[in-house]
């Protein structure tokens, strides 16, 4: 295990350590537990320094008594600690809202379910309370239940708006009603096989997952993918990057009513899928990622060819939404979030980067080939939804500049695959930045080599945390606006 | 804005003309289900079920050595291992994707099966439908890849208006409930509701791998196992995810307008 340097914490240090990191510029990725024992429960705390490529983490042994809660200090830590109280049955005290989250809609059981066959300590999972609405009163107050099967061809959540006339007081979304227990399958698999889980934790985030995982299965097992692999790496994660950009910029015209606008967006997306289809063999570039390496190569001619038609049609494209007004009015100053809350509460990908907070793993944490072909950085400081459409913009710009950088260097040599296998016992962590945000994956392998936990956290659930802290406050006809300028998935924050 | 008005009538049509006209369905490189040859099957063998993760390839416990796997493509996930790991070339990549079909023991590999005859839909069920559909749609616990081409059939390329079919925001307008997912525990209640809304006739489309078999999480603590047993499916349709010329194939399938290729597991060429 080389990505990240585990340093064993007792309880009662966490929350000194936790301000210390935060003084020094550090940043909480989040914190998850596991089971290296049926008996024994541990906490690992994952988080990153500035000026340091590797992660930095803790691990702490969970004793008889209840965990301290670390939202106070780390806001962002609220929602991973409930997930740990309902999944792993750990107790937090002093938690500002101990109730359930990941499994607020499944019937309540005796244990969490990552918790073990045999786990003897006693579990916290079966008596937390599900979430609760605030109490809101007053002679025109209105209650909104919106979804979970909402209009158009959308994932399931509801919505639950508290709001008076136009003016929305309270938001509250339901996002778990779709949670398929994704971490709880990986567990007894064999390490490789565990890719094509991964790939589908989020369908149109397919790169992202996958090479988050094998990268962790290859930290594991002290493995190193050859130049070559890591190239292909790089111009697969980009291509996902480029259609997803290429979606959120026509669905975002789609809920500002720009009715052309959102028709090109998605015809240049649907170009763009059809690149990474004569490219990989898939739409969303499934079947690509292995641990070790890459199961196939990308037609490289496929892509240049592709991309040299698409950047003409990208750039138009761009050109016409920046100089439309209409549509600009609509996003300027719209739910802006300030970069303190942004970073508290853990907001990351381009909602950070919009809103001042100058961090991409690609750049600070470089992994796959970003080491020699770095990636433009985008920033902006509005925080406002005009300013999360410049950062993708930006973005979409640089991931086709990217992929052509790299195409016109050339493929380097080397094997495609290596082999890559763990060892018993062993661990590794693995991160990408998807178009949304920071996914990260922890593996731990048990008896025989196979998988025994398995963490996910993706940049959905980071995001759709800070998402609400937009809503409440402003009105009813931003919203869909506000929403579609996050760029969420309920897949990768449900899972 | 005239800016937009002046940038669509330049650019005119982006729209294809397949199904009605030529064969540019969009999918060119798409890989989908494998072609499976049993007769290239080594004895003893069993690369293929091992590598398989959802049990589309399977070993009857009850057979020896000279058995043959068995084939689901109801539970295929299109991730191409078994292609990767064989060793004789008994599963072989392949570009098929018309997958969908009346009947689930259609996607099970049966050679007698190949030979039958399928239920053609009969006209006095399409004519209520007009030749046009309206769809709703209900995501049951997916990982958004269905959804992301489902969407895709609205974009100018596949431009699904055009053949006179239509996503409608309300069930009660609905003639066919697509549905996506493993259907999870806490979208059961949802999707039945919605079903329920729904005036008759309706049709249901188990859309993508989860929807018909329940994928790669089917039947853990969260996740159901597909449509059957929820909900009376009329065109089972896996796929992971199914892309769009498969979806416009099925839809069609329920108007009559496209024949059913898929048979005892095996499609026809």
């Amino acid at each position: 295990m080389k990505n990240c340097g585990y340093k064993k914490v007792d309880v009662a240090d966490l929350k000194t350590c936790t301000e210390r990191l935060l003084a020094d510029g550090g940043r909480m990725q989040g914190v998850y537990a596991w089971y290296p024992a049926p008996s024994r429960a541990e906490l690992r705390y994952v988080a990153t320094l500035p000026g340091q490529a590797r992660f930095v983490g803790w691990s702490v042994d969970v004793g008889d008594a209840a965990m301290p809660s670390l939202a106070g200090v780390c806001p962002l830590l609220g929602w991973h600690e409930r997930e740990i109280m309902e999944m792993s049955g750990v107790a937090f005290s002093g938690h500002p809202e101990p109730e359930r989250l990941v499994t607020a809609f499944l019937p309540p059981g005796d244990r969490g379910p990552l918790e073990p066959d045999g786990a003897t300590r006693a579990s916290v999972a079966a008596g937390l309370p599900a979430p609760s609405l605030p109490a809101v009163s007053g002679r025109h107050v209105q209650l909104l239940p919106f979804g979970p099967v909402r209009a158009d061809v959308l994932e399931s959540a509801q919505f639950i708006f508290l709001y008076l006339g136009e003016g929305i007081l309270h938001y509250h979304p339901n996002l778990f009603l779709k949670h398929r227990g994704m971490e709880k399958q990986f567990e007894g698999m064999e390490p490789a096989s565990g890719a094509l889980i991964a790939e589908r934790v989020v369908g149109i985030d397919t790169v992202a997952h996958s090479l988050a995982y094998a990268q962790a299965v290859e930290d594991a097992a002290d493995c190193e993918v050859s130049d070559r692999a890591a190239w292909f790496r790089l111009v697969a994660a980009e291509l996902e990057r480029i259609y997803n950009h290429l979606h959120y910029l026509g669905h975002l015209c789609h809920t500002t009513t720009l009715k052309v606008g959102e028709a090109q967006g998605k015809l240049l997306e649907e170009r763009a899928k059809q690149i990474n289809a004569r490219a990989s063999g898939s739409r969303f570039l499934r079947s690509m990622v292995w641990p070790g390496g890459m199961r196939r190569e990308l037609d490289v001619y496929a892509i240049a060819e592709g991309l040299s038609a698409l950047r003409p049609q990208v750039e138009q494209y761009i050109a016409l939404i920046e100089r439309t007004t209409s549509h600009l009015d609509r996003l300027i100053s719209t739910a802006p979030l300030s970069q303190k809350l942004a970073f508290d509460q853990g907001a990351t990908g381009p909602i950070e980067r919009a809103s001042g907070i100058d961090r991409d793993l690609r750049r600070d944490h470089p992994y796959a080939a970003y080491r020699t072909l770095q990636p433009t950085v985008a920033l902006a400081q509005e925080g406002d939804a005009f300013a999360r459409m410049k950062v993708r913009i930006s973005e979409l710009r640089a991931s086709v500049a990217l992929v052509e950088k790299a195409i016109a260097r050339g493929v380097p040599d080397g094997p495609l695959l290596v082999p890559c296998a763990p060892a018993a016992h062993t661990e590794g962590l693995g991160w990408v930045e998807s178009s949304r945000g920071t996914v990260l994956y922890a593996v731990h392998l048990g008896d025989e080599a196979r998988l025994a936990r398995v963490k996910i956290k993706s940049p959905s659930f980071s995001n759709w945390r800070v998402f609400p802290s937009t809503v409440h406050d402003s009105n009813m006809m931003d919203y869909a606006i506000n929403e579609a300028s996050f760029g969420l998935t309920i897949s990768g924050c449900a899972r | 804005m005239s800016l937009w008005t002046w940038f669509g009538l330049k650019e005119g049509s982006a729209s294809t003309d397949w199904p009605l006209k030529g064969d540019e369905d969009g999918q060119q490189g798409v890989l989908g289900m494998p072609r499976y040859d049993p007769a290239r099957c080594e004895a003893g063998c069993d690369a293929c079920a091992h590598a398989c993760v959802t049990h589309a390839i399977a070993f009857s416990a009850s057979t020896g050595d000279a058995a043959k796997p068995e084939v689901d493509w109801g539970r295929c996930i299109v991730c191409q291992r078994c292609a990767e790991v064989c060793p004789t070339g008994a599963f072989t990549t392949s570009g098929d994707w018309a997958l969908g079909v009346h009947e689930r023991a259609d996607l099970k590999w049966d050679a007698e099966m190949s030979e039958r005859i399928v239920r053609e839909v009969p006209e006095r069920m399409r004519r209520p439908f007009g030749r046009s559909l309206h769809i709703r749609h209900v995501d049951a616990g997916s990982c958004n890849g269905c959804e992301s081409d489902l969407q895709a059939l609205n974009n100018p390329y596949y431009n699904l208006h055009r053949l006179g079919i239509f996503f409608t925001p309300s069930p009660r307008f609905a003639d066919v409930l697509l549905v996506t997912g493993s259907v999870t525990k806490a979208m059961h209640g949802p999707l039945l509701e919605t079903w329920e809304a729904m005036p008759v006739p309706r049709w249901v489309i188990a859309t993508g791998t989860c929807a018909v078999s329940g994928g790669v999480t089917g039947g853990n603590y969260a996740s159901g196992t597909g449509l059957d047993g929820v909900l009376p499916v009329d065109i089972y349709l896996p796929g992971c995810p199914p892309n769009p010329a498969a979806l416009i194939h099925a839809l069609l399938m329920i108007v009559g307008r496209s024949r059913q290729r898929m048979r005892g597991g095996q499609i026809e060429r």
